[in-house]
């Protein structure tokens, strides 16, 4: 990173030859004529070499303590949803979910293969889940959201605005289909601890959704969605609504459901009773239940790790190309070539 | 001095013909046949002189003299100007979209605030720039519609008036100097002979003057009085574009005198060397002939505007692709499974983008939607941006200070600011040499008369060539006798001792100046202390004290000295009473130089009448100055074709001269057996001068006897007489009858300066990379010299020659040459080729001749190829169509930006015809 010493030395004479100029027309004069003083690095052979290898040294380091850490994750995922349909049902699973009478109970046995430590992250994941339509993103009201029916303008929420003329809190698709299948795990006999506070972000908690909002007339219509909300809870401790509303990007998401307190020993088995009550078979979707430890850097991806790594492998590769053109072309003259 | 002329001593010497002198540009053909156009539709306009207020009623109500170049008018600006905007497409693209979100606000995905406002502020910026260049261009209409000229007002009286307010008919009367308001007839001028001598240089770029010459019936009015009572009608043509056409009749004192092109002073065009001349307003305004011509021209568009378009195309494709994509995705979305997406809740509230019951009609919806949305994909600002920094790039250029120029204190001009861009990606350059590397300010420095030369000292192309051959200038300055006895093979024993001081000095003086190279003003002192005369840089004590006179063979000699002073077309202007010495005007800055060179040599051309040229000559025999008249008989101009210029004059004894000058190749093939006494001591010589870069002419005379000029002179009076596109070369065959068996006298050299710092500007080019083209008229030799001392050709260079062999050349069969030329650029080709690899550039070197041929549509590709990998390329001997023609090509064959650059008017077509043309603003005039 050497400053070109031609350039300099260019300014240097023409700022003789354009004597009388005061700071800020000189200023100006050098920034038109391209002259101010500038640096230039020349990419010579061996700066551009171990600039390579440095990046290289660099970065392999870091991808593989990333993929470790990644790796250090505990990940336990069961789809169920197939599974929780009796075989009576197994050709016709819409009617089944939608048939209100049954009961959809189900109970999954998962068989910890190592070692987890507390606290377990619970994540329910969907497939084939398009929370990014713009008319499911678009259909819900903010404001409605935060102050209740001190907000009117529900408009935005259709076609889930209004029932009997009050507009439906909290209105909208999102809301209304909000997922409604519910999990409790125990070992052996007894139950495990699961807490289901703190889910959501707490900026929603606080700011996005209203202490004195309260869900007097969801899913009251004709058409009932998805899950069913306490009347007498304020949206803002209704968590699981929180992080429902917080739509996912992409049509295969996992969102928090809760976490597990107790560790997990290896060859324990843990029993799920769940109710199978959101209906993913009209469309195809799947239900997964997932637990995940966590590490530093957050759940089981290895994609930073990957990336690390093979940039630096690749960076290392293209040095030891350089090198031997170098070697075997010293004469090169890149000066003149650039 | 006494002698010199000027308008009024003219007076009272009698009419002479002067279309004799000026055979060529002022001759009187027949009307006859135009004539009797008169009156019929296209020929209907009829002009009362001296009575204007005739043309204030119908049906002879003409335009003012106000004219307006303006775009716009207040009334018209917003629709037109409108239109103008809503001609990019983008633009157009916008308005639509807006349009659209406008009206079908369901159908935008965002406000339609957000899509007119930028559309409103993009379209407002550009209305507002092309609203301020209105404004200027209204200025400067203000500016010339307010001129002011002198009007007759009755009586004999001349009222100034604005130019606007001129009508048709009015008598004004125009001083030197001063540009004509609007179309005039000519009535009579300062001249007894009604001539006056007009600068064209606005209508067709050409600096030389031209001749204009009154009817013979209006010559007595010249004086203001006698418009008194001055009545007549003129019936002419109507107004029309054409600068070189006229037909018009003069109907006056009951009398009618057809006129044409030759009587009419056009708008525009400057009076020169007159003092004053009377016209009738003929064209008026937008009648004229200028402003009928004033077709805008067409823009040059620049490269990144030309890529601008094309990006924006590339755009809009891209994003209909995206949009279509978008909507048929969105129709096979709707159109299958959207119905089971029970969450999204389609079946009710029904949305037409979403409608599974119509999907083609959601998709086409979803199209339109996607088109605006997307539409940003689309830079709306990008033109303005690109406007604006265009314009501060051109303001910056404007007030550069680098490119300042002291001596005339203005600064470069940048006339349109659409090309700025382009600056940086010249590849290539093609130019002018004269006025554009030199500076076209001729210097007379060596002559060789009778096979032996006179004169010289060194100049820059000299240094360069001297180093050249590895010899420093120290080293020169002492072989300085040897080297110029080469030269001086005879008579070296006239040289006196003065002669090599002055010599000496000159060198010591011009070593000072190569110093201080850079400063051209410093340098002019040091090298002249002793006489300071511009364009004579000559030092030769033979000659200019008149010791020549006691030598022995004197008569070629003064013969010599009077093809130096009477052939040309010069006229004097200005006598400094102090020096008694005459400044003179021609159309090239060579005749002025020959004249100055005479006038030092004893044989001053001391005026111009009619057809009499009168010198003041120094007899040999008694070494006084006499006075002698030669009279003019004919004058055979000068052309690029023909390449030499004679005059026929006779003597006062009677006998009769033709006296020739040209170029050397065209003159010795047309000497008489008995005329090349000197042709091989002179062919040396003008090879050493044009080794050292001097534009060498050719001086030969003859005797005519009597009756055979008597001969020739009705054949080339009918030659005069043709009509038509024949009459040029009906003109050349006769005046080869007469150009020839000539007796050769000798040779000039002058020498064409170099402009300050021009090597150094054109090493640092070719260092960029960029590729040099020379193209010029001049030798061979004298253009490689010229490219050594200006560094476009270096040592280390590889020069390929392209020339045609000789007997090629002398078999002048078009296959033969062809061949010659192809087997030449074949072989050079295979030799870049093969090398490549190594470092030395290639220099290519190639001769009119061999352009001719190469420049054939058949040869063309494979010469551009060979010219295209060269550093430079140096064409000799090239002509104005040439240069354009190359300037095409190349552009065409490597679609590089090319820069031409040049001063003259022989360079216009070349820059008008490259991407870039740069215009030197030098002595010959702005153009």
């Amino acid at each position: 990173m050497d400053v070109d010493g031609e350039s300099t030395s260019a300014v240097a004479t023409e700022a003789r030859l354009i004597p009388v100029l005061s700071g800020r027309s000189k200023a100006m004069y050098q920034f038109t004529q391209q002259s101010l003083p500038a640096c230039k690095p020349v990419l010579t052979p061996a700066w551009v070499i171990t600039t390579f290898f440095l990046v290289g040294a660099l970065f392999i380091p870091i991808g593989l303590v990333s993929l470790h850490a990644s790796h250090s994750v505990v990940e336990i995922v069961d789809r169920y949803d197939s599974e929780c349909v009796p075989d009576l049902f197994k050709s016709n699973k819409v009617e089944y979910i939608k048939d209100m009478s049954i009961h959809k109970n189900c109970s999954r046995h998962l068989k910890v293969h190592k070692h987890m430590k507390a606290p377990i992250f619970i994540y329910y994941q969907l497939d084939n889940y398009y929370q990014n339509h713009r008319r499911y993103v678009k259909s819900r009201s903010d404001r409605q959201l935060l102050h209740g029916l001190q907000h009117n303008d529900t408009s935005s929420c259709t076609p889930e605005e209004s029932s009997n003329g009050l507009p439906i809190v909290p209105c909208g698709l999102i809301a209304w289909s909000l997922f409604n299948d519910t999990y409790s795990f125990s070992r052996g006999t007894h139950k495990l601890r699961v807490n289901r506070k703190n889910i959501a972000w707490k900026s929603d908690r606080n700011h996005k959704f209203g202490k004195q909002v309260y869900p007097f007339n969801f899913q009251n219509g004709t058409l009932i969605g998805g899950g069913k909300l306490d009347p007498n809870i304020p949206l803002s401790d209704q968590e699981d609504l929180i992080v429902w509303m917080r739509t996912a990007a992409l049509p295969s998401f996992r969102k928090l459901y809760g976490r597990i307190e107790d560790d997990l020993n290896v060859d324990d088995v843990v029993v799920v009773n769940l109710l199978n009550n959101y209906n993913t078979y009209s469309f195809g979707g799947t239900k997964e239940l997932v637990l995940s430890t966590s590490s530093w850097l957050g759940g089981r991806n290895n994609f930073l790790g990957m990336a690390y790594t093979s940039v630096g492998f690749s960076s290392i590769l293209v040095a030891f190309i350089f090198l031997l053109l170098h070697v075997r072309n010293p004469s090169l003259n890149i000066r003149a070539v650039c | 001095m006494a002698e010199t002329s000027s308008g009024g001593k003219k007076k009272g010497k009698g009419k002479v013909k002067w279309s004799k002198l000026y055979t060529f540009s002022c001759l009187r053909p027949s009307f006859d046949t135009d004539q009797q156009l008169l009156g019929q539709p296209g020929f209907s306009r009829v002009v009362f002189c001296n009575e204007s207020r005739l043309h204030h009623l119908k049906p002879h109500k003409y335009p003012n003299n106000y004219i307006s170049t303006t775009k716009y008018n207040v009334a018209t600006f917003l629709p037109k100007a409108l239109f103008e905007q809503f001609r990019r497409v983008a633009n157009l693209y916008f308005l639509f979209a807006a349009v659209l979100s406008l009206t079908l606000t369901s159908l935008a995905p965002f406000s339609p605030a957000s899509m007119v406002a930028p559309l409103v502020f993009v379209v407002g910026i550009s209305m507002l720039k092309e609203a301020l260049e209105d404004w200027h261009r209204f200025l400067q209409d203000l500016n010339v519609n307010s001129r002011k000229v002198m009007v007759h007002t009755g009586n004999g009286l001349f009222v100034e008036k604005a130019w606007k307010a001129l009508c048709v008919g009015d008598v004004v009367k125009i001083n030197k100097n001063e540009y004509f308001p609007s179309d005039l007839l000519l009535l009579s001028s300062s001249y007894e002979d009604g001539l006056c001598y007009v600068e064209t240089m606005n209508l067709d770029g050409e600096t030389n003057l031209k001749v204009k010459r009154c009817l013979e019936a209006t010559l007595g009015l010249d004086e203001d009085s006698d418009f008194q009572k001055f009545k007549s009608t003129i019936r002419c043509e109507d107004p029309n574009a054409s600068l070189y056409t006229f037909v018009g009749n003069l109907d006056f004192e009951n009398q009618s005198y057809p006129f044409g092109p030759c009587q009419v002073l056009l708008r525009d065009s400057k009076l020169r060397n007159t003092d004053y001349v009377f016209g009738v307003v003929i064209f008026t305004g937008p009648d004229t002939k200028v402003v009928r011509n004033s077709t805008r021209p067409p823009s040059k568009r620049s490269r990144i505007e030309r890529k601008m378009d094309y990006v924006i195309y590339v755009l809009f494709s891209i994003l209909v692709f995206i949009s279509l994509v978008n909507s048929v995705g969105s129709t096979l979305y709707t159109d299958s499974d959207s119905f089971k997406w029970w969450y999204l809740r389609f079946q009710e509230h029904k949305n037409p983008f979403f409608n599974p019951s119509k999907p083609l009609y959601s998709g086409f919806l979803q199209f339109v939607r996607a088109l605006i949305l997307y539409g940003y994909l689309i830079p709306i600002s990008l033109y303005v941006s690109i406007e604006l920094v265009k314009v501060l790039q051109a303001m910056l250029i404007n007030k550069d200070l680098q490119m300042y120029d002291e001596i005339s204190s203005k600064f470069v001009e940048a006339r349109t600011s659409n090309l700025n861009e382009e600056l940086g990606q010249v590849e290539m350059i093609l130019s002018d040499k004269t006025g554009t590397l030199t500076c076209n300010q001729m210097e007379f420095r060596k002559c060789s008369i009778e096979g032996i030369s006179y004169g010289g000292d060194m100049n820059e192309v000299d240094i360069a060539a001297s180093k050249r051959m590895n010899i420093d200038v120290e080293r020169y300055r002492f072989s300085l006798d040897g080297s110029d006895s080469t030269g001086r093979s005879l008579e070296m024993f006239e040289f006196s001792a003065a002669d090599h001081a002055s010599t000496e000095k000159d060198v010591l003086g011009h070593e000072q100046g190569a110093e201080n190279l850079g400063t051209n003003d410093s340098r002019i002192p040091a090298f002249r202390k002793e006489s300071m005369i511009k364009g004579f840089n000559f030092r030769d004590d033979q000659l200019l004290n008149k010791l020549w006179i006691y030598r022995s063979n004197v008569s070629d000699m003064v013969m010599f000295f009077r093809v130096m002073a009477l052939c040309h077309t010069g006229i004097p202007v200005d006598d400094d009473d102090q020096t008694g010495k005459v400044m003179y005007e021609a159309e090239s800055p060579e005749e002025v130089c020959f004249l100055i060179a005479a006038q030092e040599f004893g044989f001053k051309f001391c005026r111009r009448s009619q057809s009499v040229m009168v010198l003041s000559e120094l007899d040999p025999s008694s070494g006084l100055e006499v006075e002698r008249k030669y009279k003019l008989l004919n004058l055979l101009e000068f052309s690029s074709s023909r390449k030499r210029m004679s005059v026929i004059v006779s003597d006062e004894n009677g006998q009769i001269f033709l006296l020739c000058k040209g170029a050397d190749n065209i003159v010795f093939d047309r000497l008489a057996d008995n005329g090349r006494t000197y042709q091989q001591a002179t062919t040396m010589h003008l090879l050493s001068y044009a080794e050292d870069g001097l534009r060498t002419l050719v001086f030969a005379y003859r005797k005519v006897e009597v009756n055979v000029y008597e001969r020739w002179n009705s054949t080339f009076t009918k030659a005069k007489a043709t009509m038509g596109p024949q009459r040029e070369e009906e003109l050349e065959n006769a005046a080869a009858i007469i150009e020839k068996e000539l007796i050769l006298l000798g040779a000039v050299a002058v020498d064409d300066k170099l402009q300050d710092g021009v090597p150094e500007c054109i090493d640092r080019l070719a260092q960029a990379g960029l590729k040099i083209w020379l193209l010029t008229g001049d030798k061979m030799e004298t253009a490689v010299n010229i490219g050594y001392a200006c560094s476009l050709l270096r040592h280390d260079m590889k020069q390929l020659h392209l020339s045609l062999s000789k007997e090629a050349e002398t078999s002048n069969q078009v296959k033969v040459m062809k061949e010659d030329i192809l087997h030449q650029i074949q072989s050079s080709y295979d030799m870049t080729i093969d090398e490549k690899n190594k470092e030395a550039p290639f220099a290519l070197v190639v001769d009119g001749k061999a352009l001719e041929i190469a420049l054939r549509s058949d040869t063309r590709d494979q010469f551009l190829q060979l010219a295209v990998s060269c550093a430079s390329v140096i064409c000799c001997r090239v002509s104005p169509k040439q240069k354009a023609f190359i300037t095409r090509s190349v552009k065409q064959h490597t679609g590089k930006t090319t820069l031409a650059i040049g001063d003259g008017a022989n360079d216009v077509g070349m820059i008008q015809e490259a991407d870039i043309g740069v215009g030197i603003s030098g002595m010959e005039g702005m153009q």
